[in-house]
């Protein structure tokens, strides 16, 4: 049985009200989103600004309500708990967002921080708790010393590392991860990667992880379900979406990546248009405005997902008679020879280079 | 020997002076040249003092507090030594930047075809029915749908990729010789990023200018630059031709910014990591500022501070230990 089941989720936001409070206008930010994820797995949910995909991992845990749908946890129904069993519920479930200067209480020392949940959910007896924090600490990389500083005297790469070590404080069995990495700089961001990746393989946890950043969703995740305007359009496991991306709203996405490879070759799709207004999305496909391959049926019915039987479901009337887009993910090609090994050297510390037995001195500066 | 270059920077150093007194060594000796028609990525992470340098380009550093030395020749002029009025005359007109955020660096009180005209106006002269006719001109350049009707709204009425748009558009106002951009695609998704970048490309293909392009991202280097110069602790590290810095990097710091960015063709289980963290910039160290990360590090390294060395022509170093390629044959 999947960890988390989601079917035909809905969250309509009112956007204008009339004089008397009636609704006028509503964004329609999640319409109709079904998912399902395994116990120590990580899904990931992709799309551009304003797709939904937010709103969805918030829908997750409950902590905005949604208008229609259900999720089931753990084989619980989600939306008819009643305040205690919500709070059991969220000891099962956390989520770490992108900025990690806003989301830590900058009053409170991190062993506060790391305590809270501790008794919030009387999990440990306070003789037990500092050490409890110390492991904590410990467990994202972090030296248990540091529990009495502030939030501010730390660097961006470790305050996301005690945003995920509260997470880890009530024993999750699923974290979402808002753009976890996307304020972070790029040598640090492969450091917290690395940590989510070990921390799944050690403690089982399943990941939803919400990103806009490609290459950063090929490499963390199993599953993706790409988002447009609220809607899933195509659902498959990485591997499988990377290789070939199915509708075309996946394969602009995708063939969008900049690779770090100089001259490297690209059947770049640049859609043209604007991304439509999820207040007053388009009849039919919604993305029948931007679509290069849209035809009639397009603009007047919405095509429904559909699975291929093998874990690939995709939402467009066109699937079958669209060309093959197996050279539309760009290649990087890797690394060069050179690079491959210089790489290793250098993630392999100070041994591996000096093993090359070499000595080569520039000159003296003046 | 090739034409002179179009901007060359030399010895430039930036201190800031804080009101606590301290001294921040922001950008310490550096050389940088870009030819007409170049494009020239400029890399690092947060505080490495890229943007401090584009800054001191455009002349934009607080006069009180930052204390800038070298030179910097634009054009026949010395951009440092050029009076304010000379200045206010090249920016905007032969000197153009772009910023990240479009929606901060627009005004939101003028529409935006106001806020073109005005440099154009200022720059060119000219009635303002024909400043006017050249701004609808440029917005069509930059691929704005309608800009006759677009053209008498508002900031807050355009996306965020049509803002940078409008921000593209005024750096062209006066078809400038040097556009300087700053992450100018970070805050934008991927399919924006990649009108953005074809925007660029094709621009600089008609206008023939030089382009500074600031940014962290890897990818839109390898897509958009000719030549990269990689920055760190207020240094540059390494300077390269595109294709060389991506297969063989000349720096320790280079190699750990590459291994770090995921890969779409190769699935690592474990992504490289640069431990430790960058140095304060009060107290800069006294040998190679990027010794304590350095896997590679040797004794001599932490001694004195290592010169930009040329490892092959064109490729430029600031590493003892380079070629690299020899510490793993």
């Amino acid at each position: 049985m999947a960890l988390l089941e989601v079917e035909g989720l809905v969250k309509h936001f009112v956007a204008e009200r009339s004089l008397f409070g009636r609704a006028l206008a509503h964004v329609k930010a999640v319409d109709g989103v079904s998912f399902s994820l395994e116990a120590g797995k990580t899904l990931a949910l992709v799309g551009e600004s304003g797709c939904g995909k937010s709103t969805v991992s918030r829908l997750v845990l409950r902590l905005i309500e949604p208008d229609a749908g259900t999720v089931r946890f753990d084989g619980r129904d989600l939306l008819s708990l009643d305040a205690s069993g919500l709070r059991a519920f969220r000891r099962e479930a956390q989520i770490i967002f992108q900025d990690p200067y806003a989301s830590l209480n900058p009053r409170m020392t991190v062993g506060q921080i790391l305590t809270e949940p501790l008794v919030l959910h009387d999990l440990v007896p306070p003789a037990r708790r500092a050490e409890r924090v110390a492991e904590l600490l410990r467990l994202v990389g972090l030296e248990p010393r540091l529990a009495r500083r502030y939030p501010h005297e730390f660097s961006g790469g470790q305050r996301q590392r005690i945003a995920i070590a509260r997470a880890l404080a009530v024993e999750p069995k699923l974290i979402i991860c808002d753009e976890p990495v996307s304020a972070l700089d790029v040598s640090i961001r492969s450091q917290i990667l690395n940590l989510l990746r070990e921390l799944q393989d050690r403690l089982g946890l399943a990941y939803i992880f919400v990103s806009h950043d490609l290459a950063v969703v090929k490499h963390i995740a199993d599953h993706v379900a790409v988002m447009n305007l609220g809607q899933i359009v195509e659902t498959a496991e990485a591997d499988a979406l990377f290789a070939a991306p199915r509708h075309p709203y996946s394969r602009a996405l995708l063939s969008a990546i900049p690779v770090p490879k100089p001259r490297a070759k690209s059947s770049r799709i640049v859609l043209q248009g604007e991304i439509p207004s999820a207040l007053n999305p388009p009849a039919g496909c919604r993305f029948h405005t931007r679509c290069p391959y849209v035809v009639e049926r397009c603009r007047s019915e919405m095509p429904r997902l559909v699975p291929d039987g093998i874990g690939h479901a995709t939402a467009c009337h066109r699937t079958s008679e669209l060309p093959s887009s197996a050279a539309i993910v760009p290649m990087d090609g890797g690394f060069s020879p050179v690079l491959e090994k210089l790489v290793a050297a250098f993630s392999g510390g100070p041994e591996a280079a000096r093993g090359g037995g070499v000595s080569s001195l520039g000159a003296d500066p003046a | 020997m090739s034409a002179s270059p179009l901007i060359e920077i030399s010895d430039l150093r930036i201190r800031f002076h804080g009101d606590d007194g301290r001294v921040t060594h922001a950008v310490d000796s550096v050389d940088l040249s870009v030819a007409n028609g170049a494009t020239l990525g400029l890399v690092g992470e947060s505080g490495c003092g890229k943007s401090v340098t584009s800054l001191a380009i455009m002349g934009l550093l607080p006069k009180q507090s930052a204390e800038i030395s070298g030179a910097i020749r634009f054009d026949g002029f010395d951009l440092l030594t050029t009076p304010d009025q000379t200045l206010r005359d090249l920016r905007g007109n032969r000197l153009a930047m772009i910023f990240q955020e479009p929606m901060t660096s627009l005004n939101p009180s003028l529409t935006i075809g106001d806020q073109i005209i005005e440099t154009i106006l200022r720059h060119r002269g000219g009635s303002r029915k024909s400043a006017r006719d050249r701004a609808i001109e440029l917005l069509r350049r930059v691929h704005i749908p309608s800009p006759e009707r677009r053209i008498d709204e508002y900031p807050h009425k355009l996306s965020g990729g049509m803002r940078q748009r409008v921000m593209i558009a005024m750096a062209l106002a006066c078809d400038p010789r040097l556009l300087i951009a700053d992450e100018p695609t970070t805050a934008l998704d991927v399919t924006l990023q990649a009108q953005i970048l074809e925007l660029m490309r094709e621009l600089k293909a008609a206008s023939g200018a030089a382009i500074i392009l600031i940014t962290h991202d890897l990818g839109v280097v390898a897509e958009v630059c000719d030549e990269v110069a990689v920055m760190y602790a207020g240094q540059i590290v390494e300077r390269a031709p595109v294709d060389e810095l991506f297969s063989a990097p000349q720096h320790p710091y280079t190699v750990g910014l590459l291994g770090s960015i995921p890969r779409l063709d190769h699935r690592a289980e474990q992504l490289a990591t640069i431990e430790g963290m960058v140095p304060n910039m009060a107290q800069p160290p006294a040998g190679c500022r990027f010794a304590a990360r350095c896997p590679f590090v040797l004794d001599a390294c932490t001694k004195a501070p290592p010169p930009l060395i040329e490892v092959s022509a064109g490729h430029l170093s600031r590493c003892i230990r380079a070629p690299l390629e020899l510490l793993v044959a």
